[in-house]
């Protein structure tokens, strides 16, 4: 049974926005890029809480990844799935709240704007797909 | 990724072996390409806890023998353009294969 190349993902059986090999997305780009500073702390605190007694598995970020929409998963950029990942699963591991991470992201914004820095009012989706124990019990 | 210790290989290097073809529920550890497909065990990793289970946040035991299989690129596309001796070697879980049938 071997398969197309180009398949499109919609016409896949199952939820597989990350499983593209053999899909033609051109060149890789192989030019190296400096990391901002967001994204360094991003990875740094990933590395921390996926480690053998933090909050969570590397497989579960993951699996938060996978659950991005197509679109959704084309137009973000790497370290922005590590974000949102790293925030679905804190809340989904019960370290913090959606209320703290809110009034905390209210606090920052409102420090930032005060110092006439262009602040984004957009949150960034939770996701149809956000794992819940009570609901999923496959 | 920590080796533990587990369930004896059901496979050996040479084996033939084929991908199961049930469709993911969740987090999945087969890339589509290959399901179904049949290839050759190269290695044998070790045992490791199930990442298609950790990504529940659940033990992922009893750990899954982990093995190196190697299949042509001939097989696994219909339109593939290089070398018929082209080959593509991927990590699969033992829990996606099962013995070949041809």
């Amino acid at each position: 049974m071997s398969q197309k190349k180009n398949e499109l993902r919609s016409t896949a059986p199952d939820n597989t926005v990350h499983d593209v090999g053999g899909l033609d997305f051109g060149n890789v780009d192989m030019q190296e890029h400096d990391l901002a500073f967001w994204e360094r702390r991003v990875d740094a605190m990933i590395v921390i809480l996926a480690n053998n007694r933090g909050a969570f598995k590397i497989d579960a970020m993951r699996r938060v990844i996978e659950s991005y929409g197509e679109q959704q998963y084309d137009a973000t950029t790497y370290y922005e799935k590590w974000c949102r990942a790293l925030r679905n699963l804190l809340v989904e591991q019960g370290v913090i709240s959606r209320d703290e991470l809110a009034a905390k992201l209210a606090e920052s914004r409102e420090t930032m704007r005060s110092a006439s820095r262009d602040v984004s009012g957009d949150d960034v989706p939770w996701n149809e797909g956000v794992w819940n124990e009570e609901t999923n019990n496959s | 990724m920590t080796m533990q210790t587990g369930a004896a290989p059901k496979f050996q290097p040479g084996e033939r072996v084929r991908v199961d073809s049930r469709p993911a529920l969740g987090h999945c550890r087969a890339p589509l390409f290959i399901r179904g497909q049949t290839g050759t065990v190269v290695t044998v990793h070790g045992t490791f806890r199930d990442p298609e289970r950790l990504a529940y946040h659940q033990p992922g035991l009893p750990p899954q023998n982990l093995y190196k299989i190697r299949f042509k690129q001939t097989d696994l596309w219909l339109d593939y353009t290089g070398s018929p001796n082209d080959e593509l070697e991927v990590d699969v879980y033992e829990n996606w294969l099962l013995p070949a049938t041809n």
